[in-house]
């Protein structure tokens, strides 16, 4: 750290003293980085390199070729052309499973992103002592994994036991019988509810970091001028969190489509007439019966329609637009 | 479940007249109530999992939370009446208890006992101890190699300038996109080929290096002046030692809110574990503990212990690195 503040570089040889004038020459380049010897960036990303011949490149062309094979284990193939894709298209599990997909995607942003966005602007006021504390609380879910969050919530939702029930009765007083992982029009809305308590506070976690970027001064300003709660948050919030937005949205979508430990803890399985079967549930069970090339197309189905929708929402956003 | 009725009450009763006063102290005692709402209702399923961890099998469903206060020590018959589970001391010589009604007491650590008990496998004994050395090993270990993959990688994307950055940049961020699943599968594949099924390598060595990791560390470090990196060439400072003593000790919460990142996803992951690992000695806790909730048993008491437990770690990590993660994710995370 003592190089932070130096009296004038201890310069010992005319070598460096050469350096240090390369150094006082202008350097192009628009955002401020640093030539060093020509091999160390490549040493230095050197693991990632082999990391991702291997593990990213590899996998995304073998999963490409396994995609036209019919498997049995690893051992044995047979090439089947686009049959594996066409048994899929025409599944109708597989319909369900895209379906469930999507209404929980749509869930975790229309619902759990507004909240999270709720309680970080509720959390967000000044002189707040007690604003750790309920950080603390709201995030805790985080600490506990989801295959941990998925059995526990088994036990929540036991009908007229469970401490879910005996809430909802006392709160609103309905509900204390209710099946919520046995009857298939409850099974989404409790998978929702579970998500809920466990992300809600990580994204909240994003938006506190998010509203940082509000210029509290426009906000006085606004203020003076008269303008009210929605008109500031519409005018001067918004465009403030807009990037930190996107990136969050893009993030739970991406991760709803890869939901797969939580309904598979919860439910067990798929749940009735298969109202929990998810996408990556769906990959999975082809994956287990050894069917790769079948599991295979499945994970490009997803990865296309991944593409799709997280292009689609940062178009929408127009964070890609740069000149104004 | 009355209590919650009154409570509500009692904030409304109070919330009114101070609303009336003033509005903008009005506004804030909403604000606080709202938030101490919800963060009790955030924090109820944990205090339903201690006292759950703790209640005997018997009474598992019997009470939300924890039964009567006597009924906890001490041998006690169970009966029902009525539909009503009440206990009476097993001590009542008028009505002699069947020895199966027992219970020792409706909370004790037999949970745990049990937990703890030695296991028999294929391939020995094994002790619940070995599963927490695993997954700690496997954590720790996972956690600081990624640690100094990602932020060495990080710091060359944000300081150096070399042939093909902007390409590389572009397409770490399109890898961003595609989804862990498609390659599920081809790396099972791999991973098989290698041979490194059911050995620690096959999690470790594929998750050396994220992406994610290193743009973290990538934002947090375009902030460090370059003039300082100079300085440290000019006095004699090798490439890898102005990483290690120089830039490092400066982005000190981004490598707090790594850590507590990486801890969480490796000490709760599943699906890998799952896939990679067969041998009962060596597997994680996330495993194990669902082995406990199957389709052929189901030892809920013991599962919610174990949980119990395996919620501790990340825990402390949390308190001990609570402000770096936040502070970390505020610099350098988010800005675009």
């Amino acid at each position: 750290m003592s190089l932070t503040t130096p009296q004038g570089p201890a310069i010992a040889s005319v070598k460096e003293i050469n350096r240090a004038g390369d150094i006082l020459k202008p350097r192009g380049g628009p955002n401020n980085s640093y030539r060093g010897p020509r091999w160390a960036p490549y040493i230095f990303l050197s693991p990632y390199f082999l990391l991702t011949a291997l593990f990213f490149i590899y996998p995304l062309i073998s999963a490409a070729v396994l995609a036209f094979y019919q498997t049995n284990g690893p051992s044995y193939r047979k090439y089947v052309g686009l049959e594996n894709f066409r048994f899929i298209l025409g599944d109708p599990d597989f319909h369900t499973a895209i379906l469930n997909t999507l209404v929980f995607a749509c869930g975790s942003v229309f619902i759990q992103l507004p909240l999270s966005l709720a309680l970080a602007m509720m959390l967000n006021a000044r002189s707040d002592r007690f604003k750790s504390l309920f950080r603390l609380a709201i995030f805790a879910p985080n600490l506990v994994g989801s295959v941990f969050v998925g059995i526990l919530f088994m036990m929540l939702f036991t009908p007229r036991y469970g401490l879910f029930n005996q809430f909802l009765q006392t709160l609103v007083g309905w509900g204390l019988e209710q099946r919520w992982l046995a009857d298939p029009s409850l099974v989404m809305p409790a998978i929702i509810i579970c998500t809920l308590w466990m992300y809600v506070g990580f994204n909240m976690i994003y938006f506190l970091a998010a509203l940082q970027n509000v210029d509290a001064n426009l906000v006085e300003a606004a203020k003076i001028d008269g303008a009210g709660p929605a008109s500031i948050f519409w005018n001067v919030t918004r465009p403030a969190i807009t990037p930190v937005a996107t990136f969050v949205v893009v993030t739970s979508t991406i991760g709803s489509f890869n939901l797969y430990e939580l309904p598979f803890t919860l439910l067990q399985g798929s749940g009735p007439n298969n109202s929990g079967l998810f996408a990556v549930t769906y990959l999975y069970n082809y994956f287990n019966s050894q069917d790769l090339g079948t599991a295979a197309a499945v994970g490009w189905v997803l990865a296309g329609m991944i593409f799709a929708v997280s292009l689609i929402q940062i178009f929408l956003s127009g964070t890609t637009r740069r000149d104004r | 479940m009355n209590w919650l009725h009154a409570l509500l009450i009692v904030l409304v009763l109070v919330a009114v007249p101070l609303f009336a006063i003033s509005r903008k102290l009005g506004w804030n005692y909403l604000r606080v109530t709202a938030l101490l709402c919800i963060s009790t209702v955030m924090l109820l399923p944990f205090v339903w999992l201690v006292c759950a961890a703790f209640k005997d099998r018997t009474v598992m469903n019997e009470f939300t939370f924890v039964p009567p206060i006597k009924t906890w020590v001490g041998d006690h018959v169970r009966q029902e009446v009525d539909g009503n589970v009440t206990f009476r001391p097993a001590r009542d010589f008028a009505v002699p208890p069947k020895p199966d009604d027992i219970i020792p007491g409706t909370m004790n650590v037999n949970n745990f006992r049990k937990l703890f008990e030695v296991q028999q496998t294929a391939q020995g004994t094994v002790t619940f101890w070995r599963y927490i050395v695993n997954s700690l090993f496997l954590t720790c270990t996972g956690t600081v190699v990624s640690l100094f993959f990602c932020s060495l990688g990080g710091y060359t994307l944000a300081k150096y300038r070399f042939r093909g950055r902007s390409v590389l940049l572009t397409f770490m961020l399109a890898s961003l996109m595609v989804p862990g699943v498609v390659f599920m599968i081809p790396n099972w594949e791999i991973i098989w080929r290698l041979g490194w099924m059911d050995s620690y390598k096959g999690l470790l060595i594929p998750g050396a290096v994220s992406v994610f990791g290193m743009f973290l560390f990538r934002q947090a470090m375009l902030d460090i002046p370059t003039d300082l990196i100079e300085a440290g060439r000019i006095d004699g400072c090798g490439e890898f030692r102005i990483y290690f003593s120089l830039v490092m000790p400066l982005v000190r919460p981004m490598i707090g809110a790594f850590c507590l990142l990486s801890f969480l996803g490796a000490w709760n992951s599943f699906i890998g574990p799952q896939m990679y690992l067969q041998t009962q000695a060596k597997l994680t806790l996330p495993v194990v503990l669902n082995q406990y909730i199957g389709v052929y048993s189901q030892q809920y008491g013991i599962f919610l212990a174990g949980t119990l437990l395996a919620i501790i770690p990340p825990a402390i990590l949390f308190f001990a690195l609570q402000r770096e993660f936040i502070s970390g994710l505020q610099s350098g995370a988010l800005k675009q």
